[in-house]
């Protein structure tokens, strides 16, 4: 006879559970973009997401447990990061030229996304806390949490916003892109990177190389800048 | 694979070492890739005929290829947090979603003109 429970305790204690339904999930996710024709507004990273979050609630595994699983995907985001070195450096001759160009825009961008979420968020009443989640919006996640706790915030509320800006960027940019008549590559990509980080960068890679390229220069160049920028910033008018 | 791994891997880690060291607000990974970066154009400016389209480095390219190619997988564990702030999210959720909305769009309009106007005019 079978003991259920004692499975069950396996199952929970053990990351292969998780893993393995990370992963299926991602697979199922991407096979649905599929079916809408890779249309940007279908995500693979939300029906990923989407699909966990009945599965986590359904069967009532709690996140944390989750995690302990899955962090082992969510590792693999550090040498990810490092990697976008690789397409940057492909594509070094078509970037050299436009370099101050992009870092103009990138620094400019980035001002524009911390300044309208900051606004918004403190005209619509959110509290203190919450805005200054706010601020550190459009930058990668672990960038982002670190300056949302120098300057007040909630770091997990801040890598939630952050998720959720990206996919938003994702999903929708390419509409956004279009309806601006952006057709430059790089001005595209860069514009991806800069407002929503990696899950732009995913995007803008699954598109066109340049537009990678471009999109993993915007993404490091706006955390660096919002890192570096922000805090002392936000010092000077939080007094 | 497993090299170009390893130097994936060496540069992230020394740029968390940094990072923590010398107090940089930068997270490690960021410091990491501009560490491969600078390292990749170092050794073209050193070994010139070691200069290819693709990073020559044993497996460092497919590695990247294959770590980018998967990335939006990547961000779903992150992604399941929005099940632990949903209280929160729900509190707050109409300065939250127009700030993450209409600033993520206007950001991305923003950048995209500045861009391609900046670009147009010096190349």
């Amino acid at each position: 006879m079978v003991d259920l429970a004692q499975i069950w305790v396996y199952l929970a204690r053990d990351p292969l559970a998780a893993l393995t339904a990370t992963l299926l999930a991602w697979m199922a996710g991407l096979r649905l973009a599929e079916l809408c024709r890779w249309h940007p507004a279908a995500n693979p990273v939300v029906f990923a997401v989407a699909i966990l979050v009945a599965l986590l609630l359904a069967s009532g595994v709690e996140y944390r447990a989750y995690f302990e699983g899955a962090q082992f995907v969510h590792f693999l985001l550090g040498p990810a990061t490092v990697a976008l070195a690789v397409p940057l450096y492909r594509q070094w001759r078509h970037v050299r030229a436009s370099a101050p160009a992009a870092l103009l825009a990138v620094v400019s961008g980035g001002a524009v996304a911390a300044a309208v979420g900051v606004a918004l968020g403190w005209a619509f009443g959110a509290s203190p806390a919450v805005v200054a989640s706010l601020a550190p919006r459009s930058v990668t996640t672990p960038v982002a949490m670190g300056i949302a706790e120098q300057i007040g915030g909630l770091p997990g509320l801040t890598a939630t916003v952050v998720l959720a800006s990206g996919v938003v960027g994702a999903t929708l940019g390419p509409l956004v892109l279009n309806a601006a008549r952006i057709r430059d590559w790089r001005a595209r990509g860069l514009a991806m990177g800069t407002a929503a980080h990696g899950l732009g960068t995913a995007r803008a890679l699954s598109v066109n190389t340049a537009a990678g390229a471009f999109s993993g220069l915007g993404m490091g160049l706006n955390a660096l800048a919002t890192a570096l920028l922000l805090p002392l910033v936000w010092r000077f008018f939080a007094g | 694979m497993i090299p170009g791994l390893a130097i994936l891997l060496g540069c992230q880690l020394v740029g968390e070492v940094l990072a923590r060291s010398l107090h940089m607000p930068v997270p490690g990974p960021v410091i990491g890739m501009a560490l491969l970066f600078l390292g990749l154009l170092a050794r073209d400016q050193l070994w010139p005929r070691a200069a290819r389209p693709d990073p020559g480095t044993p497996g460092l390219g497919q590695v990247a290829d294959a770590l980018l190619g998967s990335l939006g997988l990547l961000f779903v564990p992150a992604g399941l947090g929005v099940v632990v702030y949903g209280p929160q999210l729900a509190r707050s959720w109409a300065p939250l979603s127009l700030a993450i909305v209409v600033g993520t769009l206007l950001c991305i309009a923003f950048t995209g003109r500045v861009a391609q106007a900046l670009m147009r005019r010096f190349g």
